[in-house]
């Protein structure tokens, strides 16, 4: 689409050019966000990681990898070992610094900066030679290793379990250690060819978490398989902030009412957690030095790093050399006991370093001195002096206060910031808001309109629409790519080797995951085979809503699967029926609508349909009928793990590893019978199913 | 000539999205309450489909509507006086709660307090209305919803009368559209007529269809009358209920609720001056064909002089008149002749009426299945889905809703040669019978569809009813229903009743 854009000139006009993905939740004022978000007022930089990997590698969905490189390796791919699982691809990307990795190193981080200190290191020296000499391992080679497993997860307002996690059913098994419906076998189990960059356990784990914490309004899958859930207040009972890509306005959420019985604002959760932690910390922690590991950020110096060339300081290609040729080391100062009082505080760094966003950096002492004056400034104990973040409205004008959009200020001095770079004056974008700072109040008062800021490619005008690309062709600013220019060919190794150099359709991969359970398990109903799709719905925005009464009314009371008229024939299935899909990934029963509107050899489950409301058991797992993502498994592509090579190099929230679970296939059978599975969990005589 | 003012509504299909917003804010607003579970005022349907309650638009099975005796007067199709009496203790022409559906609700508490169990917990629905476990949901309110459900159970949609319409369940010739529903606050009201307790009344100051909750005696012959089937049997009160259109909301000014939070902003409300003279004969015309011409003719011209007079003879308030004149009602229905009555041929002169989406023709278009006239699609040219809509607006007569359909590619056609290529074409307007003014106009309320041109509401003028000055701050201190003369729940300072007083008359 991109490239037919470019091919005619359109892209960055008025009325042409790229669409803006709506999933993108464009978070307007991003540059006042992230300080606040990760804490880099107190330490920089923060831990991140891409959701996608880390739930491969930790709910072992790897193990079960059913793609070959071979399948899609391009048969033009240039010379090399194009080999391998593709969990070895995100292991290389991880090595070489191109993806995050959590967790980073095998040893804990406060031990490795207390072993260079010892040595007398600086930590990005000590921890590229011990990597080089194998005495520190990254965990990435090793994640089933019970040094490497995540331990706690807490997850804030999102449905890993019920809804987003690819893969739901090796999440029960791996993460949880509790029932689940995986049918396939893994590759030790089928004897195929295993990961050459991990280290292959025979046993796998089962229940690597000690601890899931779950913060959200609504009882979903997630807080259901939780050990602790915290009850969030709604929209109308806090005071919170929502960006959109939809419109150019800050919206604000105002407290209406105060929470319902024990529930709490988002902000107040974690400021209580923040204080008891803060209370139990000194009987192990103090202040420590914890090294870090970032991968080479989109938008930073070392993006270029590696755009000649792939090559790896693991196999002996180059020396690893940190923030080039492998991870960014740092070590942050914690102060854990004061965790507390550094949450409620606006801290010194954004004084002494500033701010900024996408490659470019301001100062903010102005901004600060304003903070301090508008939540006053704490009055005693260890952060004495800085400004105040008591309340959730405290917090967001933090935000607004250091964010361009929401203050003209910040804004001029953006995109002084940028003229730097371009050698060209840009401030007459934002000049004549110079003098304009949206306060929370301001935007409860009234809608306000953004300003125009370098953080986004379109501008906030009273003569143009928002259009990406806008000024990149109109102030002449280069394009985020690795020559500035609109770059339609990418002559990385990776792409060139998966044949995607240029933008190619690239034909659906066969995931093998029918074909072992058609018929193995007979139920006296015919069996066939859909593609499975899970397109967004209208009964809810993803999960939420989705439970409510009003809108499972006014659709069928339940999940339901979306068949073509002929395939319903040819299965013997009438519209409401009860009915069972699997595969390998697990099993999901819901009950089937018949529609001329479905194309033929398609299954849809409009997606985020839990199974906390009427779902039976499933026939082929004697477990609970599953959710959307029961059926599915994350399947990561090694094109969306390069880095160092501009455009393509890993961001937060922008550029890394997706699900890709579009080709998935499943079998198809009506419900032989009805089984809710209510009984006593002692009477059960149901084993492990795998 | 005896001029009264209704507020009535049109709903422009073409711009309908299906979100049921209006649904839910209506029965979030009216009937979230024990006995009305089932009772949606407002429903959006996916048609093709035989819709809520089933099969409804099949007046042979429900009879409902009127029919036009020998005679060639009318009386409502479930029978005269006598006969509706002869059946009050009953009735065969009641739907049952299958044919809504039983309303359920879900063990949620189950999510939080399952014991350990052999798997997950799962909440099971249970009915609303027995409070028993209900072991599967056969049946719900937007059952066909994008079109849910085989073609063959759906094509029992009474719309297809008169097509050869195997065809339309193939992938490849799928059409569809919604269809939001409410009570039509009809001119000529069955319900009203089949009442045997005289408790519905048609206001004469705004036209709004209404139950008097006082004299209902629950007797149903409204539910089995009204062809639309949206009078409800409230199971709980023993009485029947129905959309109130928002009077409450209408007599402030306001759009009522299901129109205030339209998305699509696909509804308008405007005042239709009308000749109460005239409604019994129209509704009594010999062939259905002609009922829609019929009913145009009962309303009344807002700028005609003598109406004005006569209006004012009546006791219409000038502001009404007034908006009368500024009515998009007026504008889409008779002006332009889009906006058409929801199946005329029941001869109760509906008053919600609704301009046909253009999504069926617009994608047989794409898809090379009718013909171009010049930059126009050829909408004549395809008979399906034309007689399909003709059947639901004009009792079969294709000739005005492909005019309609026509003058909205028109408008399109007329607007994209405006803004790309920067020419007024007045030959697209002339084709269609209008002027370029003209299509600018609709343009304006039917796709800009500002509040202000989509709702004209006049006020009530309660100056007549009651006295304001008595009235005011009366309610400041009471609870519950306190400010209603049958309140008697308590004021904060123990005050005695408000006496109401009749204002002074004005000459």
């Amino acid at each position: 689409m991109h490239q037919n854009g470019v091919a005619i000139v359109c892209v960055g006009q008025s009325g042409g050019g790229w669409a803006h993905y709506v999933g993108q939740e464009k978070l307007r004022p991003q540059a006042g966000w992230a300080p606040l978000a990760f804490a880099l007022d107190w330490g920089r930089p923060p831990r991140q990681q891409n959701s996608t990997s880390a739930f491969y590698a930790h709910t072992d969905q790897w193990r079960y990898e059913t793609i070959n490189v071979a399948d899609i390796v391009s048969p033009t791919a240039p010379e090399g070992a194009w080999d391998g699982s593709l969990i070895d691809y995100n292991v290389r990307a991880e090595r070489m610094g191109w993806l995050p990795s959590a967790p980073q190193l095998q040893d804990n981080p406060l031990g490795v900066a207390r072993a260079a200190q010892a040595a007398g290191m600086e930590a990005k020296d000590y921890v590229a030679q011990k990597l080089k000499s194998g005495e520190l391992r990254m965990s990435c080679e090793d994640p089933d290793n019970p040094k490497n497993w995540p331990r706690n997860m807490f997850v804030w307002r999102s449905n890993l379990l019920g809804s987003s996690g690819k893969g739901h059913e090796y999440f029960l098994k791996h993460l949880l250690g509790t029932s689940h419906g995986v049918m396939g076998k893994d590759l030790g189990q089928e004897g195929g060819a295993k990961p050459t960059e991990v280290t292959w356990r025979d046993e796998a784990p089962q229940g690597k978490l000690d601890l899931l914490v779950t913060l959200d309004f609504r009882m979903s899958t997630t807080c259901v398989y939780s050990d602790i859930v915290l009850p969030t207040a709604t929209w109308y009972e806090k005071n919170d902030l929502n960006t959109s890509d939809m419109h150019p306005f800050i919206h604000p959420l105002t407290s209406a009412v105060d929470p319902v019985w024990g529930a709490k604002s988002d902000w107040d959760i974690y400021k209580s957690i923040a204080k008891a932690f803060s209370r139990v910390a000194p009987e192990v922690l103090g202040v420590e030095k914890d090294v870090v590991l970032t991968p080479i950020m989109h938008d930073s110096p070392g993006e270029i790093a590696q755009a000649l060339d792939v090559r790896e300081w693991k196999k002996g290609e180059v020396e690893p050399i940190p923030g080039k040729t492998m991870p960014n080391v740092a070590v942050v100062e914690r102060d854990y006991p004061n965790t507390y009082q550094r949450f409620t505080a606006l801290g010194p760094l954004m004084e002494k370093v500033g701010n900024g966003i996408k490659g470019i950096a301001w100062q903010t002492a102005h901004e600060v001195e304003h903070l301090k004056a508008l939540n006053g400034v704490v009055e005693d104990g260890p952060t004495k002096g800085l400004a105040r973040i008591e309340s959730d409205i405290d917090a967001a004008e933090v935000l607004l206060m250091l964010a361009p959009e929401t203050n003209g200020e910040v804004a001029v001095k953006a995109w002084g910031a940028l003229s730097k770079t371009t050698g060209r004056a840009h401030a007459h974008l934002a000049l004549p808001k110079e003098d304009e700072k949206i306060r929370f109040r301001d935007v409860v008062a009234q809608p306000r309109k953004i300003i125009s800021a370098p953080t986004w490619s379109g501008l906030e005008s009273e003569k143009v629409c928002y259009n990406a690309g806008y000024t990149n062709v109109h102030e002449l600013i280069p394009w985020r790519t690795l020559s500035g220019r609109q770059q339609l060919y990418q002559d990385h190794r990776w792409m060139l080797a998966f044949g995607e150099a240029l933008c190619v359709y690239r034909p659906p991969v066969d995931l093998r995951t029918t074909r072992p359970l058609l018929g193995a398990k007979p139920n006296g109903e015919k069996e066939i085979v859909l593609n499975f799709i899970t397109p967004h719905q209208k009964w809810g925005i993803h999960s939420t809503y989705t439970d409510n009464l009003m809108m499972l009314t006014l659709s069928r009371g339940g999940p339901i699967v979306w068949l073509s008229e002929v395939d319903a024939a040819k299965a013997g299935i009438v519209d409401n029926d009860w009915v069972e899909a699997f595969n390998v990934n697990g099993a999901l029963v819901a009950r089937a609508v018949v529609s001329q509107r479905m194309k033929e050899g398609t299954l849809f489950m409009y997606h985020a349909q839990e199974k906390i409301v009427n779902v039976p058991g499933s026939e082929m797992t004697g477990n609970r009928g599953g959710i959307h993502n029961s059926v599915t498994r994350a399947v990561l592509k090694p094109t969306h793990m390069i880095g160092g090579y501009a455009q393509q190099a890993w961001g937060f929230n922008y550029y890394g590893t997706i699900g890709t679970n579009r080709d998935e296939f499943v079998v198809v059978r009506k419900l032989a019978k009805v089984d809710w599975l209510e009984r006593p969990h002692a009477d059960a005589a149901r084993g492990d199913v795998s | 000539m005896r001029v009264r003012a209704q507020i009535a509504m049109v709903l422009n299909l073409d711009k309908c999205i299906g979100c049921h917003t209006c649904s839910v804010t209506c029965k979030n607003v009216w009937t979230s309450r024990e006995g009305m579970e089932y009772a949606w005022f407002n429903n959006v349907e996916t048609k093709p489909g035989i819709g809520y309650p089933k099969d409804w638009e099949n007046q042979t099975r429900w009879n409902g509507g009127w029919v036009r005796k020998r005679n060639g007067k009318i009386q409502p199709k479930i029978g005269s006086k006598w006969r509706i009496l002869a059946n009050i203790f009953a009735n065969p022409d009641l739907p049952e709660i299958d044919d809504y559906y039983e309303p359920f609700t879900f063990d949620y508490e189950h999510l939080q307090k399952a014991p350990e169990l052999e798997a997950f917990p799962t909440a099971r629905p249970r009915s609303l209305i027995t409070g028993q476990r209900m072991e599967k949901i056969e049946w719900g309110p937007n059952w066909e919803e994008i079109l849910g459900g085989e073609f063959a159970k759906r094509s029992a949609d009474y719309n297809f009368e008169g097509v050869q319409k195997e065809i339309y369940g193939q992938f490849e010739n799928t059409f569809m559209m919604y269809l939001p529903r409410l009570c039509e606050h009809c001119l000529n009201p069955a319900c009203v007529a089949a009442c045997p307790s005289g408790a519905i009344y048609k206001r004469e100051e705004d036209g709004i269809v209404l139950i008097d909750q006082d004299k209902c005696r629950g007797w149903r012959m409204c539910v089995s009358a009204c062809p639309y089937k949206k009078v409800y049997f409230n199971w709980s009160s023993g009485k029947s209920e129905k959309c109130i259109f928002c009077y409450p909301r209408i007599e402030a000014g306001e759009p009522t609720v299901c129109s205030e939070t339209c998305v699509g902003r696909i509804r308008y409300l405007g005042v239709m001056l009308y000749d109460a003279d005239r409604i019994e004969q129209a509704a009594s015309v010999d062939d259905e064909r002609r009922l829609y011409d019929a009913q145009m003719g009962v309303f009344l011209d807002p700028d005609d002089e003598r109406v004005i007079a006569q209006a004012r003879r009546d006791g219409v308030p000038e502001s009404w008149l007034e908006a009368a004149r500024r009515s998009p009602v007026w504008k889409m229905a008779m002006e332009w002749k889009v906006a058409f009555p929801l199946h005329p041929e029941y001869r109760t002169l509906p008053m919600v009426w609704y301009v046909p989406p253009l999504s069926p023709i617009q994608s047989a278009a794409e898809a090379g299945k009718m013909g171009v006239d010049g930059a126009m699609p050829d909408v004549r040219s395809l008979r399906i889905p034309l007689r399909y809509l003709a059947n639901l607006l004009t009792a079969g007569d294709e000739e005005p809703v492909a005019r309609g359909l026509e003058r909205m590619l028109a408008m399109r056609a007329y607007m994209r040669a405006k803004t790309v290529d920067g020419v007024v074409d007045h030959a697209i307007a002339k084709r269609v019978g209008l002027s370029a003014q003209q299509i600018e106009a609709m343009y304006h309320v039917m796709a800009i569809a500002n509040y202000e041109d989509r709702f004209v509401i006049p006020t009530a003028h309660r100056e007549t009813s009651e006295d304001a000055y008595a009235l005011r701050g009366a309610c400041g201190f009471s609870f519950g229903d306190g400010c209603s003369p049958d309140g008697d729940t308590g004021n904060l300072f123990a005050g005695g009743k408000l006496k109401r007083k009749n204002p002074m008359e004005v000459a």
